[in-house]
């Protein structure tokens, strides 16, 4: 275990500018000598059983300092969903990019702003929310609490619906390579709330970086928040992302993530279900090939009675790739009337891919109703058959299907232009040109 | 137009099909009836070529052409069509892009141009009406959550749509009410043409009544064991099949 203490390195020869607000420093330091302490998990560990993260361990990867981009709104184009009318905010390789945001008039007292945005005008919203819900057992986000150099922070108060999505999007360009970033977000949907966010990262570069993404999302009472993760970096990037909910009464979370990017990637998805009467659902979508890693966790805490979480996952493996899937779910003794449904199916299309699927099903109340399924299956010969009977060639026809499995989860976003951009992505990465 | 001659064939190392000939020529109806399991729906995925059934002697022309070596969507672009007794389900595959598909691969086999969506809309307004369905099922993915009827139509609507050489219709008629069962037939008979041929494969003479075959074809254990005109239909309404099967086990 020498690889963290370079981080410690690192970690001291950061200037800390943020210094004038005696918390945040606080706080950092407190996170990096928690990480000292925790380490990188190793396979040893339950919840990293099929993933190593040796290769990030092993290497020292630093924040860079901002330089000025060179990146045009043309270059943003193939990433922001053809949607002009959402609030966007921009970071290049870490970095909170002015030049190429863009706010929708915010006609509502809500608030979208940087971290050091927030500092100036609400400070008081970060330093009694920011690092409230993030779980600090965990190395990468004691890591990204240590590092996270600016981040993005909404709050909606009570009963605004916030009309346009708010788009982060996440770029890293060559200035990335070897380099870490640590993007931070929090979502604060007071008591009747609404808000929808799209969490975007890509790369304009292709070289090795690592991203060490979290986001707190305080769900209040009778609010809804709807959150999109896109994870579309670079083959040889390493993304590693946690996402923690808390849900109030009757509050509405869901929560879609979709990734085809990186080379070792894992996700975590949290949702605590605090209030009676709530909703989570946890939807994803993960298209590997190659020798790309993906590893999926998901966790709803059924803390209250009465809510429901509906969870569908799907993977597509081709080439050598390796899919995990972990959902956890927990129900506490007082979570009486309990209704949980978790589906896991992985799609293999070649002999060396191969998917790692564990469903956890913790339950501690009597009067539930939970049921989890994995199925991990090739395409269906009789439907290929059948598509080739019509005259349809064989690799259409795998290509169609393959599309077909993965738009039966794409149906369940419910941000139309998004649902439509992802869809025509994996169009265009699974049906061949001369087809369409 | 297609010529069978002493086919033989297997399903998981079992011999299903034992030496089966049939010539069909331009412009004829074949039925082919029998019992349940006598191997009616092998010969028709054979004929369509399903990889899981294997040919072990024997050998198939079509057109001149050995189909045998043929992969399936050769033969489908050759104009050969098989509406299945188990019409199969694509869910997330909306059956208006699944049709599209095969018509253009098709046309393309035909050295035609492809349509784009639009013409191929006007295509299908016309079809629908064949086999009175709605716009609103081109929407829906291929035979999922159909009915059986819904599935049989939907045979019949790819039919009228992909316009084959040659129908194979595989029982095609079985669990139909009457309507459904007057609309399968129409459809099957719009396309009827002289240079065009089917092989109704059904456990029923009713159906006969609206597609009237040239030839009826009796297949009892892998082998046609009686041939005849559509005088024999109706005699095996009436007697079944047990005084054929006598004769030949008779004769074998
Ligand atoms: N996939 C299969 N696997 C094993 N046996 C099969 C399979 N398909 C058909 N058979 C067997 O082959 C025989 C003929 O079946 P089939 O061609 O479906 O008969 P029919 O259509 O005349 O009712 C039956 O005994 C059936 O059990
Ligand atoms: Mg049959």
């Amino acid at each position: 275990m020498s690889a963290q203490s370079n981080y410690r390195d690192v970690f001291d020869a950061t200037a800390h500018p943020d210094a004038r607000k005696a918390w945040l420093p606080r706080m950092k330091i407190a996170a990096i000598e928690q990480f000292e302490a925790l380490g990188f998990p190793t396979t040893r560990d339950e919840d990293w059983h099929f993933t190593s993260v040796s290769p990030i361990a092993e290497r020292t990867f630093k924040p860079v300092r901002p330089s000025p981009s060179t990146l045009t709104a043309a270059d943003l184009a193939p990433f922001t969903y053809g949607q002009s009318d959402w609030h966007l905010l921009v970071f290049v390789n870490g970095h909170y990019e002015p030049a190429l945001s863009s706010f929708a008039q915010l006609d509502v007292d809500a608030q979208v702003m940087t971290f050091s945005e927030a500092f100036k005008e609400a400070p008081e919203l970060l330093a009694e929310r920011l690092g409230t819900l993030a779980p600090r057992t965990q190395a990468f986000t004691a890591l990204n609490t240590a590092f996270m150099a600016d981040g993005v922070v909404i709050r909606v108060p009570v009963d605004i619906a916030l009309e346009a999505p708010v788009h982060i999007l996440h770029l890293t360009d060559a200035h990335a390579t070897n380099a870490s970033q640590h993007p931070r977000t929090l979502v604060i949907a007071e008591r009747g709330a609404q808000v929808t966010l799209v969490e975007s990262f890509a790369t304009i570069g292709g070289g090795t970086y690592f991203t060490n993404h979290v986001a707190e999302v305080i769900v209040g009472d009778g609010a809804r928040v709807d959150h999109y993760k896109v994870q579309r970096e670079g083959g040889a990037a390493y993304h590693v992302g946690t996402t923690q909910a808390t849900q109030g009464r009757d509050s509405i979370y869901h929560s879609f993530s979709f990734a085809t990017g990186a080379q070792l990637s894992r996700t975590n998805v949290y949702a605590k279900l605090l209030g009676e009467n709530c909703e989570v659902r946890l939807n994803g979508l993960y298209a590997l090939e190659e020798a790309q890693h993906a590893d999926h966790q998901t966790f709803v805490e059924h803390i209250a009675p009465s809510c429901s979480s509906r969870e569908v996952y799907k993977g597509i493996l081709d080439g050598t790739s390796h899919g995990v899937f972990n959902g956890k779910v927990f129900v506490h003794p007082e979570a009486q009337k309990t209704d949980g449904k978790q589906t896991n199916k992985a799609l293999l299309l070649s002999e060396g891919a191969r998917v790692d699927s564990k469903p956890q099903l913790e339950i501690f109340a009597d009067d539930v109703k939970c049921t989890h399924g994995a199925t991990v299956g090739r395409l269906d010969d009789m439907a290929l058959f059948y598509m080739k009977s019509r005259g349809i060639g064989a690799d259409r026809a795998r290509a169609l299907l393959t599309y077909a499995f993965a738009a039966e989860v794409l149906e369940l976003i419910e941000l139309e232009p998004l649902k439509v951009a992802l869809e025509a992505l994996l169009f265009e990465r699974f049906i061949p040109p001369d087809a369409a | 137009m297609l010529k069978i001659d002493n086919l033989t064939a297997n399903v998981a190392d079992k011999q299903i099909l034992k030496g089966i000939s049939l010539a069909v020529n331009p412009g004829e109806v074949h039925a082919i009836m029998g019992p349940n399991g006598s191997g009616k729906s092998t010969l028709a995925q054979v004929i369509a070529g399903h990889p899981g059934y294997e040919v072990t002697g024997g050998t198939v022309t079509f057109e001149g052409q050995d189909l045998l070596d043929m992969d399936a969507e050769v033969r489908a672009q050759a104009g050969i069509f098989l509406a299945f007794q188990y019409p199969v389900e694509i869910p997330g595959v909306s059956n208006a892009y699944f049709l599209r598909a095969a018509y253009n691969e098709i046309r393309k086999a035909r050295g035609e141009e492809e349509v784009d969506p639009m013409e191929f809309l006007d295509v299908m307004t016309e079809k629908l009406k064949i086999v009175e369905m709605t716009e609103e099922m081109l929407q829906r993915s291929v035979n999922a959550g159909f009915s059986g009827g819904e599935k049989k139509r939907n045979e019949i609507l790819q039919m009228a749509v992909l316009e084959p050489t040659l129908a194979i219709l595989d029982e095609t008629d079985s669990g139909l009410d009457i309507d459904a069962l007057r609309i399968v037939a129409e459809g099957v008979n719009k396309l009827k043409r002289p240079d065009r041929s089917t092989i109704v494969v059904t456990h029923y003479q009713r159906l006969l009544n609206y597609i009237v075959p040239d030839y009826v074809h009796v297949l009892a254990q892998g082998r046609i064991i009686r041939s005849g005109g559509k005088e024999l239909a109706l005699e095996l309404e009436e007697r079944g099949y047990d005084w054929l099967l006598d004769t030949a086990g008779a004769s074998a």
